[in-house]
């Protein structure tokens, strides 16, 4: 329907009653009801009053058809508060509606209800939320999460009891609730920061998969929440933070090592991809979460983000800019000409970006900045000029060796034809001057100079109050300067006279004897002048200087007073001084404090109780669970391939989603299964197996899956059948044995025996098949002295650098006493090959611990990398020499690819070797197992059942590893093995027929 | 302190001043307006105004004639309860109010007066501060198509998340009408004021993507709007949006196709600043791919380039799995249904970008007599085998260039002499012919000579080539059975190109 033909009508009905509304909103047809309600909206939408169709509007909220019907509602939340007894006849159909079965009219009636700001009806939308709260579905649960500070703003005494509501929804582990109750509760009661304990690492896990004005507002709240229960990671010894001073004295005091807290880590760690989303607002809430809990060495990663804003839109770079201005602790350098700047650029964004450049500068970049700067000068935006000029005279304070170079292009600029330019280099010449004025006697003689052909007054003026300041500098030129002065004095503007007065009474106490003449006639021109501000300033300066009987005690001080040193003045930012607030909010962009906005708290001096945030195991995994979809990397295959049992788990979520559009009662069917999670039965197990294996996934992104869940620590240890850590030592010490002997293939009939650890070994197939990450001894305890190292290939990505091998080591103090300054020296390599450190363990208490992980680019070569390991008081040779099945990492190949892939890499690229398999190992799944045990590949789809299929390539070079195995009758089977590299390919030929037939 | 707290005011009303109270009533309510109404028994209204930062209220009218009116109001404050964004306002450029939507209570379009003030000063538009402080609100402000987006919040909010959600609305809009101005805005008011209601619930965004809003609000088509004309049907959908309840809520369930169709538009920019010399001052490249995707069910699509090493700093649609991205560099994504921005690259000025056009100019002006020449010329540099389309220069003239007196060998230029814009349209770019502008200029006579040269922006296009020379290597899908068709394109433009003279 075309709207445009109403908008002539519009215009005089809005002088008119409504009476011919009223009629069809009357009237029986909704054609009629629906025309009449979409002026009306288009009335509000006009901003104009419409309030008098109230009662004949309101009639309508019954009506059937869904589009009057929510015309109606737009109406009703616009003028309810106006016409609250009118309103109140509407409550019943949304209290109909909230009984609704289809879960989005429960939804929009709970929307509508919450929206109409009647104190009245605050106990029935209470009630309405802590139904909505439990319902089933969470779309409702979101709409309920989004009710309370709605309520809250009606009447804020029923906070406790939204405080409630709001517990119960924290704990949901719907990505569609998280944001919004996170927004709830930072509206209602951000202080209750007891609330979070429970549900933080849930709500770092969930992170990646909530919509993205949910990443906002969840991160920030958790930022806060990071600053109360972590400690200041920069606080340890000469590691100094730009932000943090004042608590680092009673730091200092105390001394304790640092070592993060894993929770901390694990927001950091999960929240770095997010500087990767579309939307500025989530990489800004990153970006601050970094600048304000990050350690110093690793705030840097947000600077490529941050650059990557200012390409966005305009008030998006306006506002990035402004931010930017406080980070720029140099890590912005490598964009220094990201910061560049366009003629087009508008004013504001021009001042910014010169902001930004001139806090970059430093000894190794001026030049290229001034000469940047030089172009700037040119332009023709004269508002601009004048602020490069000043950005000039910055950096000449800042950056003492480009002082004289600074001066002297300045210098130049006082011949500039606009006169706002040579104010404001003489301005700026002047402040630099007053630096060090003896330094500099030959520009004040040169500015002398310039008084012949400068005809700015402006500039005239500055000059001369130059040279009267430091006529001590310039003893010769300055008398002369005033000659000339004196006979052009009838000439010049009144600001120019005042100066030559001023210079005139300088010299005069300095240098009677030359220019007391001068001065005197001066002061006589002047004393005739028509202006009267100057005959005034004659007629004092006279009375002040020139001591007669009748001048008082003031001429005793006239060299005080015009002589006095004056201070040079301070050439900084205008913008200084904001860090105090939280970056990115809009406090910190006023710099003033705005209604609302909470003040990041200080890091705690000690951190609080870390275990507050514990939670049962069994809980912990079901969160992983909910991990759905962005961080998974789990790729939806085609059916064909027969499922692997320890494919099957993973990402249940996603199951849940296709049975959810499959089913008509798809909320339920998600609770269903939530419910079958908590039960014990193991028929109830079995079931939800069955839903499970539905997906196929593939394995080799499987590891992935794990890498940020937050249960990944425990897994990992479980995994290389390490003592768990903390939470799950002390409750299941027993079961941990038999977990480690238990057989994958069992854990069906086992399942109700080790029912509290089903979840966790779901979830260790997953990670990995199982037993494929063995551990090397690095350091035995006996040869470290009761230290003993450990050190297996995580096959994780290592982030800092996609070239290098991640190596997992576990460090274990057997020793009595502590362990400190855990860190790596005196690197060996073989050329090409590279090490990336892993942090020094400040401490590792006796019978403790801990894990870090290293990479290293091993240049595909199984060379070993030895270094020293350092203790506070050892150093122990160690060395890490790579199996070659771990110089690879997984690549998804699908059989097409595979073929062809295979057909480029034939002849001496490909080698084949004939085997005999191990008798344990002649059906599929073993193979597979133990291919990959072997070497770090991914199983490749296959049409077959014949033939296993890997692929992968080397971490350095990239080149494509193919591997084959095509089995025949009686255990017989061929290898083959595709790779350019051949040497890596003979190594691994090895490696996997030695798997395959032992 | 900011008024828009909870108030609770006791009133006590009496015949004549010296009469004991004849009724009293307390009542409360979070105003953020200072107009206060209340209802306090049936037939009688009475309308108070309260004044900020005081106990303070005075009686605007009151239906009951002969009462008195006393009240004492005590302000009781709570913890300020935040909220998003309050109010939004459309302003056209010439500063007409033409739609307000507020979310909470209403905020009389008065505030928009600041914003008017500042827009005043600022001369230009893109100049105008983003943020306003008020005395009680703050405003911030997107400049988009001609037109003002302007919210009002009251309390901290992080300012980028309300800037972005203005363009999203902007977004939107476009998506829906295939432009955003003025009378598409006002011929669909209605949509567009739902589409408002939608997006945002009590000030916090609810519905943004515009897979799931399309399914609540049918973007208008010709034919539907011919159908609902004869049948009186409804734009609105009647059955509701399942993409918000599952998983991946950009993506609606029960698509379907006849056609299969996946296209993608691998579209680079180049920014760069060449200095007088024609050498490279800054240059780098941004990319976008835009996709168009229509395909049947829950197609999982991995799109993998040849040399993905190429890409210096992404960004992502929230469908493409990160980890996939880190491990393998290739992008694998459900993708939402219809038009949308798969991701944002970045090519550094670390890689050489190619520079496709190189300028020769000289522009002067003579320090006797009011006049000045111009000569340029364009030949192409690395334009990697193909035409260099769509040329265009514009100069931004000093304020005492009056008119220019030009000759181009191709194509044609226009001198606007209230902007002082020089536009030369110059088309294709023949390498055997290169295209050249000469000619003289002529100065206000007596004005002084410009101090410097205007700095020359470039357009052009590049078809078929990305200039980083990034390119798709294969499309694979997972999860249905059809063979869809794919595509891809690639094109090649300037961003901002400037050469300094």
């Amino acid at each position: 329907m075309d709207y445009g033909t109403f908008q002539l009508p519009l215009l005089f009905m809005s002088s008119m009653g409504h009476d011919d509304l009223k009629e069809m909103l009357d009237s029986n047809k909704d054609s009629l009801k629906l025309e009449a309600m979409k002026r009306i909206v288009a009335m509000i939408a006009r901003g104009k009053n419409t309030s008098d169709l109230f009662p004949a509007v309101v009639k309508n909220v019954a009506c059937k058809n869904i589009e009057v019907k929510k015309l109606v509602y737009v109406y009703l939340v616009r003028y309810a508060e106006e016409q609250q007894d009118l309103a109140l006849l509407s409550i019943s159909t949304f209290q109909r509606g909230l009984k609704d079965p289809n879960q989005l009219i429960r939804a929009s009636a709970l929307r509508v209800l919450s929206s109409i700001r009647v104190t009245i009806i605050v106990p029935i939308m209470m009630l309405a939320i802590k139904e909505a709260a439990s319902d089933m579905s969470p779309y409702v649960r979101k709409t309920a999460a989004h009710a309370i500070p709605k309520l809250y703003s009606l009447d804020p005494e029923q906070k406790d009891q939204l405080i409630e509501v709001i517990e119960k929804l924290l704990a949901d582990k719907t990505t569609l609730v998280a944001g919004s109750v996170v927004m709830a509760f930072e509206e209602v009661c951000p202080e209750r920061i007891d609330l979070i304990h429970k549900n933080y690492r849930k709500l770092c896990n969930l992170l990646i998969d909530v919509e993205e004005w949910g990443q906002v507002v969840i991160i920030n709240m958790l930022t806060r929440y990071a600053r109360t229960q972590f400690l200041n990671p920069n606080m340890n010894g000469s590691d100094k933070t730009f932000y943090d001073k004042k608590a680092e004295a009673p730091a200092m005091a105390k001394r304790k090592p640092y070592v993060m807290d894993p929770d901390h880590r694990l927001l950091l760690r999960n929240t770095k991809p997010l500087l990767q989303s579309r939307n500025a607002a989530v990489v800004m809430a990153v970006a601050q979460l970094y600048f304000h809990l990050a350690p110093k060495a690793e705030v840097g990663v947000i600077a490529k983000a941050l650059v990557r804003l200012l390409r966005s839109h305009r008030f998006t770079e306006v506002f990035v800019l402004s931010s930017c201005r406080y980070v720029s602790q140099g890590m912005f350098e490598p964009y220094l000409k990201s910061f560049y700047i366009r003629s087009t650029d508008p004013t504001q964004i021009k001042v910014l970006k010169l902001e930004v450049l001139t806090n970059l500068a430093n000894e190794t970049n001026i030049s290229t900045i001034l000469r940047e700067f030089q172009t700037y000068i040119k332009s023709m935006d004269k508002d601009f000029v004048a602020a490069t000029i000043q950005a000039i005279g910055r950096c000449a304070t800042n950056i003492g060796e480009v002082r004289d170079t600074c001066l002297n292009g300045l210098v130049q600029l006082l011949s500039n034809r606009d006169e706002l330019v040579v104010a404001e280099s003489v301005v700026v010449i002047k402040k630099l001057l007053q630096m060090q004025p003896e330094k500099h006697s030959d520009i004040i003689k040169h500015m002398a100079k310039l008084t012949d052909n400068i005809q700015v007054p402006m500039a005239r003026a500055s000059i001369l109050w130059l040279i009267g300041e430091y006529c001590e500098h310039v003893p010769k030129i300055a008398p002369d300067v005033l000659r000339k002065m004196a006979k052009s004095f009838t000439n010049e503007e009144d600001i120019v006279k005042l100066q030559i007065i001023n210079l005139a009474a300088k010299l005069y106490l300095t240098n009677s004897k030359q220019t007391k003449l001068l001065t005197q006639y001066v002061l006589n021109l002047a004393k005739y002048d028509q202006n009267y501000d100057i005959r005034d300033r004659a007629r004092f300066i006279r009375q002040l200087i020139v001591p007669t009987e009748k001048s008082g005690a003031l001429s005793k001080y006239a060299k005080k007073l015009f002589l006095a040193l004056k201070p040079a003045p301070v050439l900084e930012s205008p913008f200084k001084d904001r860090d105090h607030f939280q970056l990115g909010s809009l406090s910190h962009l006023l710099n003033a404090k705005a209604g609302g906005y909470q003040e990041l708290p200080d890091w705690p001096e000690a951190a609080p109780d870390p275990s507050v945030r514990n939670v049962e195991v069994k809980d912990s995994v079901r969160a992983v669970g909910t991990v759905i979809y962005r961080d998974t990397g789990v790729l939806w295959q085609s059916s064909e391939e027969e499922e692997r049992k320890h494919e099957r788990k993973s990402k249940q979520r996603k199951s849940e989603s296709e049975s959810e559009s499959d089913e008509e009662e798809d909320s339920e069917s998600e609770s269903s299964q939530t419910e079958s999670e908590d039960s014990e039965s193991e028929a109830e197990v079995k079931k939800k197996k069955k839903v499970l294996k539905k997906t196929h996934f593939k394995h080799s992104n499987m590891n992935i899956c794990m890498y940020s869940c937050q249960c990944s620590f425990i897994s990992f240890q479980a995994a290389e059948s390490k003592p768990p850590s903390k939470p799950v030592k002390k409750d299941n010490k027993k079961e941990k044995k038999e977990m480690s002997l238990l057989d994958l293939d069992d854990c069906n009939s086992h399942a109700n025996m080790y029912r509290p650890f089903l979840h966790l070994l779901l979830c260790l197939q997953t990670i990995s098949p199982s037993s494929a990450l063995k551990s090397y001894e690095m350091l035995h305890r006996i040869t470290g002295e009761g230290l003993s190292v450990e050190y297996c290939f995580s096959r994780q990505p290592f982030s800092p650098d996609a070239n290098m091998v991640a190596v997992q080591m576990q460090f274990t103090n057997n020793a009595t006493s502590d362990t400190k300054n855990l860190h790596m020296e005196d690197v060996k390599l073989q050329s090409g090959m590279r090490v990336k450190e892993f942090p020094e363990i400040e401490l590792l208490p006796a019978g403790e611990m801990v894990t870090a992980v290293m990479g290293i680019d091993f240049c595909d070569s199984t060379q070993a990398a030895n270094f020293q390991l350092c203790t506070h008081t050892r150093k122990f040779f160690v060395s890490i020499q790579p199996p070659v099945g771990e110089l690879m990492r997984p690549v998804f190949l699908t059989e097409n690819e595979f073929k062809k892939e295979q057909g480029q890499l034939m002849g001496m690229n490909e080698i084949t070797e004939k085997i005999t398999l191990d008798v344990k190992c002649r059906n599929e799944h073993s193979i597979v197992q133990r291919v990959i045990t072997a070497a770090n590949l991914s199983r490749v789809p296959c049409g077959s059942d014949k033939e296993c299929r890997f692929a992968g390539r080397t971490v350095t070079s990239s080149s494509l590893v193919l591997v084959t195995v095509a089995t025949k009758e009686e255990g017989a089977a061929k290898l083959t093995i595709n790779c350019e590299k051949m040497v890596i390919g003979t190594m691994l030929v090895k490696d996997i027929l030695l798997a395959l037939t032992q | 302190m900011i008024l828009q707290q909870q108030i609770s005011v006791e009133l006590n009303m009496r015949n004549s001043p010296s009469d004991p109270p004849c009724q009293s009533a307390l009542f409360k309510g979070g105003h953020q307006n200072i107009t206060f109404h209340q209802h306090v028994n049936p037939s009688q209204f009475i309308v108070w105004e309260l004044l900020q930062d005081g106990p303070i209220c005075r009686r605007l009218f009151s239906n009951s004639g002969n009462f008195w009116h006393t009240g004492t109001i005590s302000c009781n404050i709570p913890e300020l309860a935040a909220e998003m964004i309050h109010s939004l306002f459309l302003i056209n450029h010439s500063g007409d109010i033409f739609l307000e939507k507020h979310w909470k209570s209403v905020i009389s379009r008065s505030v928009c007066d600041y914003f008017f003030e500042a827009k005043e000063k600022a001369v230009d538009p893109e100049n105008v501060s983003p943020v306003l402080q008020t005395p009680h609100h703050y405003l911030i402000t997107i400049y988009r198509d001609k037109l003002f987006f302007l919210s009002v919040i009251q309390t901290e909010v992080p300012p980028l998340f309300v800037i972005e959600f203005l363009h999203r609305v902007a977004d939107t809009i476009q998506d829906y009408f295939g432009e955003c101005s003025e009378s598409v805005i006002m011929d669909n008011v209605v949509t567009v004021y739902e589409l408002l209601e939608e997006m945002l619930d009590n000030g916090f965004p609810l519905a943004t993507e515009s897979n799931v809003l399309k399914e609540m609000i049918r973007p208008p088509t010709i034919l539907r709007s011919v159908v609902n004309t004869l049948t009186g049907g409804s734009n609105v959908g009647d059955t509701l949006p399942t993409g918000q309840l599952s998983n991946i809520p950009w993506r609606r369930a029960g698509v379907k196709y006849t056609n299969n169709e996946a296209y993608f538009d691998v579209i680079e920019e180049i920014d760069a600043i060449l200095d007088k010399s024609g050498s490279t001052v800054f240059a780098e490249i941004q990319g976008v791919i835009e996709a168009c995707v229509r395909l049947t069910g829950m197609p999982d699509l991995t799109l993998s380039f040849m040399n993905p090493r190429l890409l210096d700093d992404v960004s992502f649609h929230p469908c493409v799995r990160f980890k996939r991205w880190e491990s393998e560099r290739v992008l694998s994504f459900i993708p939402p249904d219809g038009n949308f921005t798969l991701m944002n690259y970045h090519v550094s000025s670390q890689n050489l970008v190619a520079i496709p056009v190189y300028v020769k100019q000289s522009i002067t002006f003579f320090e006797m007599g009011p006049c000045g020449r111009l000569d340029i010329t364009i030949g192409p540099k690395q334009t990697m085998g193909k035409t260099v389309e769509a040329l265009m220069v514009t100069i931004h003239m000093p304020k005492a260039v009056l008119s220019a007196n030009l000759t181009p060998t191709q194509g044609n230029y226009t001198y606007d002499l209230a902007t002082k814009v020089l536009v030369w349209d110059i088309g294709k770019l023949n390498p055997q012919k290169l295209p050249n502008l000469r000619g003289s200029l002529s100065l206000q006579a007596g004005a002084p000579k410009p101090e410097d040269n205007p700095s020359l922006n470039i357009d052009l296009k590049i078809q078929q080539v990305a200039i980083s020379g990034l390119k798709v290597s294969r499309l694979d899908m997972y999860g249905e059975k059809y063979k869809p068709f794919k595509g891809v394109k690639y094109l090649t433009k300037a961003g901002k190109f400037q050469v300094r003279t």
